[in-house]
Order: structure tokens, then C-alpha cells, then sequence
């Protein structure tokens, strides 16, 4: 699948559609290159996840698209706009990004830190209006953090606190938020947690989400566009079932796997073959055989 | 799909939830808010304090007549020629520390990134002892070249610490190492100085409002002017900042540029006030803890932070004068206040990883 003819997944008219792309992108730090000559294009209104081997430029292009990052060539183009050329404060208020370790300031309250993701909101001196306040109260409400409001940041644990950041980049209501690894450091109830509440947003506001993953098995079930990256090219990308085949996951992450199907999802469902404890002769009929 | 989008969850929000935001809000500013009022309260009652009380005590009505100009005998002089610029100087270089303090500990999110930790300040100093000692210049003079070199090093620690964007860690360290070098070049400047030249140097080096006179004020007067404003302008940005780099620059903040605008007001405002009163120890380094202790995590310490500044000179040097029975350049009171709170923040630092 080209980049080119990616299917529009926004459901019905929410949400504004916002198409997101790299254009032939080269990004680096120092001296090393990252990513080389990258295309790609971001759906609108779906849930794009990108997978790939440690260090293989999925952070580095997260980066890119919001800004943090100016590529050494190409371009990051936002609804025709060449992102790196827009106000920084009207880019913020289109496309948020959550990064992988964000750091909280010693004793802020949930409240205190949801409120800070209407910075893009707020002029120089304008006061604080109903409408940040209700960007408040529902991204709290969107992420069961309503109860923790007035508690420090530092005494949550790690699924409260991913939950808390997650509810900052809500605040800033963007219509695409882009988040680096939302489920590492989180146990399964909060990792499906987060993708559920994701998924939520992505259903009822038509909010574009691009996410980071490294759990193959919840990138293919909550994924709608599925990339993978290696050695900073775009190995693969399409649909889940398209993309996760036994032939992606040996050439990105040198592994060999059988692929079946997810009972419960009907996702592709990827299982490793390491040396050991493999003794099964017959595992499930893969994928295309079905 | 439709049945997710009759869902409410992420639309509505009940009035209530949004009233109780607002309530919480309202609260966290009102704390500081109390701070701010009581901390301009006591600043105004220590400039009270300062202008009566002396070697001789001026009731108030005496201190007041003084300051509208008419003619008190004895008060006139004593007062007006020595109380008034020396408590006015206290107060801007006060504020002065406590700003550009409070913006570098914010900005870099560390305590000890203070300017008067990592060198910007031996900065002056260096300068002026170089100046009075090895040129043999005084005055304002001295003052001029102070600045300047006041700001050089600021901009060799920045530059030296640039490496596709500035570290705050790196910063610190490459200023501890900055300081330590200018240190001992001011070392070396005083021991080959003159018994005369040595006492004007000394005034550079520890910090004193003895020679406050209106000629020393008003250059850091005006900095303080435009400068203060121009630091509570990037107040937003400031505390965006703190949430890390990525974040902040996703939240719309310019990084670099909000970074050159406040390293420069806040180097422009120590280089100053150090111009007018020497590098008065550890009050750009401790207004910001303080401020922090008293308003808790409730917003910008920039302001309560450029008061917390002001009280510590003022009450510094009025202890210096009088409470010691010899005099003390206020230099030496707040330096001893200081090391001990280093050190504690340094410990508190290496186990908490912290912040403000």
C-alpha cells in the first residue's frame, strides 16, 4: 500500500479532518540520521500505531510532527501547511502531542496540571474563561480522574499519573493528538484502559490519533492504520491485517512468529518463536488460511 | 459507531463538575495571592523600619515630612541623604535578585541553577576587583565594565552549554566550573591588590549597601523598570516550561526564544543590581525556595519570589548595622543564612531529583 491512498475513517461529521503527512522527511540528532527520506501519511480521523524495534525513529518522527524537531530535509505538511512554518501556538491548538516522559513539577494537583493544556488557549494576559474550565472538568471526566482533582501528581501511581497526562493533552482539545509509548509502564488493565479511552475519543470526536506502541498484539486490535518502521524506512502500513504478517515481524524485529487470529477481536494476533518452550507441533491455522 | 456517538462522555460535562474546576482553581490562586499581600506588607513595614530606626530613631511624622521634601533638622541629612538610597537600593536590588534568581531556577527546573551558583555573578565581581586592582579605575566605570563582563560570561556559559539546544543539567555544571575559575581569578587579583584598593574590592565581592548613594541606585532602578516587566511577560511560558521541553514546546511555547528572552532580562537585571551593590550573597539563590515553601504549587513564584528578595536585603542589612554590634555588609549576613540552605538543597536534590 502506498502512502498515497489511505481510506478516510472519520465517522460521520466529527471532528475536523485534518490530513497530516512527512514528506520525504530526514531527521537526525548530531551526526546520526534517523529517519531518511521518510513519506507518510496519517489517515484522518483514525487510529494510526506505529510500531517498530527500539531506536528505529518512531519517537524521533512523533517529534518531527509536532514540531520538536526540525527535519534536515523534506517537510512535515499539516492541512497544506508546512508545520514548522505555522504559529507555534496555532499548530498547539490542532495537534497535541503527549511525549514519552513528561515531567511533573513538584506538588502540582491533577487539576493544576490538567489546566496547564490550555497554555495554546490563552493569550498573554487573558484570564481564565468557563470555556477552560469545562475543558477541564470533561477532560477529567474522560479519564476517571475526576475524584483526584485536588491530589498531588507525585503520590499517584502509574496508571493514575499516565491517565492525568493523558487528561492535559484532552485539555488542549486538539483534533490530532499524537502520544509517545501512552501504555510502557503500565500494567494490562491500564494499558487497555488508555487504548479504550482512546478509542472513545477517537469515536466520538473524530480526534485523529497516532500512537506509539510496542505491544504488536494491542497495536493490530486498536490499530485502524497500522505502520512499521525499521532502521528508519517505513517498512510497512495499511490495515492491521495487512500489515502484521510473520514476514514484517522477522525483517523489523528479527524474530520468527506465527500469526493467527484473535478470538476475541478477529485482529491478527502475533505469536514469538524463541529457542525455547516451543514444543507444540500444531499451532492455529494462520491468518490466510482461514 | 452511532451508539458511540450518543455517548456523552467526552461532550457533555455536568455544571457541577465544570463549577467544582472553577471552585478548586479559584482556591489554589487565593493562597498566593495571601502570600503576595503579606509578603508587600512586610517589605513595606521592613522600608518603614529601615527609615526610622538608626543610630538616632525618627518618629514617623519626621520620616514622612523628609520624604515630601521639607527641611528636618538632623532627619534631613540622615534620612534623606543616607536612609532613603540605602533602603531604596535594598529594594531594587532585592527584587532584582529575587526575579532573576526565581527565573533561572524555573526555567532550568533546579534550585542550584541559580546565577549566583553558577558564575554569572562572580561574573561582576571578577570584573570590578580586575578593574579597581589591575586597571586602576572607579566609579562608574567600574560599574560599566562589570555589566559588560556580567553578561559575557553569561553568554560563554550559554554557549559553552549549547549543544542543539540548552541542557539545564550541562548549564549548571559548566557555570559551577565558570564560577570556580572566576574565583579563583579574583583570588589572585586581591592578592597582589593595595590595603586601599582592597577595601573598594572587597564591596564587589561580598555584597554591601554601604556606599548607597543615588548615583549607585539609579542605573539598577532603571533595569528593574524594564526589565521586570518584560520577565512577567514570559510568566506563562515560564511555568509551561517546567512540564519538560517536549511538552512545553507542545503546548505552543517557543522554547529558544522564550529561553533568550528571560536568560537575557535576568543576566540584564543581576548585572545590574550587582553593579549597584555588590553580589549580595545567596538572595537570588534562596528567594526562589522560599517563595516556593510559601505558595506551595499554586502558580508563578516570579513575583512572590521578587518580594521574598526585597525582605532579605532589607532585613539582612538592617540586621548587619545594628544587630551585631560592629557593622556587617548585609553580604555576610545573607552568605551565612545561605551556605546552610545549599547544602540542603543539594541533599534534598539528590534524593528527590527536584525541583523548585
Amino acid at each position: 500500500m502506498t502512502a498515497g491512498d489511505v481510506p478516510d475513517h472519520r465517522p460521520g461529521d466529527v471532528g475536523a479532518a485534518h490530513r497530516l503527512s512527512a514528506e520525504r522527511v530526514t531527521l537526525g540528532y548530531g551526526d546520526r540520521t534517523v529517519i531518511d527520506g521518510m513519506d507518510l501519511t496519517v489517515p484522518p480521523g483514525a487510529i494510526t500505531v506505529i510500531v517498530g524495534a527500539n531506536a528505529c525513529g518512531k519517537s524521533t518522527l512523533l517529534r518531527s510532527m509536532s514540531r520538536l524537531l526540525t527535519p534536515r530535509a523534506g517537510r512535515i505538511v499539516l492541512d497544506g501547511k508546512d508545520v514548522h512554518r505555522m504559529p507555534a501556538k496555532e499548530l498547539a491548538r490542532t495537534l497535541g502531542l503527549l511525549p514519552q516522559s513528561p515531567i511533573a513539577p513538584e506538588g502540582i494537583t491533577v487539576a493544576d496540571l490538567v489546566g496547564r493544556g490550555r497554555n495554546p488557549h490563552q493569550g498573554l494576559f487573558s484570564r481564565w474563561t468557563r470555556q477552560d474550565d469545562e475543558a477541564v472538568a470533561a477532560a477529567l471526566q474522560a479519564t476517571h480522574t475526576t475524584d483526584l482533582a485536588d491530589r498531588s501528581v507525585d503520590e499517584l501511581s502509574g496508571g493514575q499519573r499516565q491517565r492525568v497526562w493523558i487528561a492535559m493533552a484532552l485539555a488542549q482539545q486538539t483534533d490530532v493528538l499524537l502520544l509517545d509509548e501512552p501504555t510502557t509502564f503500565l500494567d494490562v488493565s491500564h494499558q487497555v484502559e488508555v487504548l479504550d479511552l482512546l478509542t472513545d475519543l477517537n469515536h466520538t470526536r473524530g480526534t485523529t490519533i497516532v500512537v506509539v506502541l510496542h505491544d504488536l498484539n494491542l497495536a493490530a486490535r486498536y490499530a485502524d492504520h497500522l505502520i512499521a518502521l525499521t532502521d528508519g524506512r517505513l517498512h510497512a502500513a495499511g490495515l492491521p491485517a495487512e500489515v502484521l504478517t510473520e514476514e514484517m515481524v522477522r525483517a523489523v524485529f528479527g524474530v520468527d512468529s506465527r500469526i493467527i487470529v484473535d478470538p476475541t477481536s478477529g485482529a491478527p494476533l502475533m505469536l514469538p518463536i524463541g529457542r525455547h518452550r516451543v514444543t507444540v507441533p500444531t499451532l492455529p491455522a494462520p491468518l490466510g488460511q482461514l | 459507531m452511532s451508539a458511540d456517538l450518543e455517548r456523552p462522555r467526552l461532550v457533555e460535562v455536568p455544571a457541577a463538575a465544570v463549577t467544582q474546576v472553577t471552585r478548586d482553581r479559584k482556591r489554589r490562586a487565593v493562597r498566593r495571592r495571601v502570600v503576595i499581600a503579606v509578603l508587600s506588607v512586610l517589605v513595606l513595614a521592613m522600608i518603614a523600619v529601615s527609615l526610622m530606626v538608626g543610630q538616632t530613631f525618627y518618629p514617623p511624622g519626621d520620616v514622612l515630612r523628609v520624604l515630601l521634601g521639607q527641611d528636618v533638622p538632623g532627619a534631613a541629612f540622615t534620612v534623606g541623604r543616607l536612609r532613603i538610597p540605602r533602603t531604596v537600593l535594598a529594594v531594587v536590588v532585592g527584587l532584582s535578585f529575587g526575579l532573576a534568581g526565581v527565573t533561572f531556577q524555573t526555567m532550568l527546573r533546579n534550585p542550584l541553577a541559580s546565577p549566583d551558583v553558577i558564575g554569572i555573578s562572580s561574573g561582576a565581581g571578577a570584573a570590578a576587583a580586575f578593574a579597581i586592582v589591575v586597571v586602576g579605575w572607579s566609579g562608574t566605570r567600574v560599574s560599566a565594565f562589570a555589566i559588560v563582563v556580567c553578561l559575557a560570561v553569561a553568554l560563554a556559559i550559554y554557549l559553552l552549554a549549547f549543544k542543539g539546544g540548552v541542557l539545564g543539567t550541562r548549564l549548571i555544571l559548566i557555570g559551577i566550573g565558570v564560577e570556580a575559575m572566576l574565583r579563583s581569578a579574583t583570588a589572585y587579583v586581591l592578592s597582589v591588590a593595595a590595603d586601599w584598593d582592597l577595601q573598594e574590592a572587597m564591596r564587589w565581592l561580598t555584597g554591601s549597601l554601604n556606599g548607597a548613594s543615588w548615583t549607585a541606585t539609579l542605573p539598577a532602578l532603571v533595569a528593574l523598570v524594564v526589565l521586570a516587566p518584560i520577565l512577567l511577560g514570559q510568566t506563562r511560558n515560564l511555568s509551561t516550561l517546567q512540564l519538560g521541553d517536549d511538552t512545553a514546546a507542545a503546548l505552543g511555547v517557543r522554547l529558544e526564544r522564550t529561553r533568550l528572552i528571560a536568560i537575557l532580562a535576568a543576566v540584564g537585571l543581576i548585572a545590574f543590581a550587582t553593579s549597584g551593590a555588590g553580589p549580595i550573597a545567596f538572595v537570588a539563590f534562596l528567594a526562589g525556595p522560599i517563595a516556593a515553601r510559601l505558595v506551595g504549587p499554586n502558580g508563578s513564584l516570579l513575583v512572590p519570589a521578587a518580594l521574598v528578595g526585597a525582605l532579605l536585603v532589607l532585613v539582612g542589612d538592617f540586621c548587619g548595622q545594628y544587630a551585631f554590634g560592629n557593622r556587617m555588609p548585609v553580604g555576610v549576613v545573607t552568605g551565612v543564612l545561605g551556605a546552610p540552605s545549599l547544602i540542603y538543597l543539594i541533599i534534598r536534590t539528590n534524593r528527590a531529583g527536584g525541583s523548585l
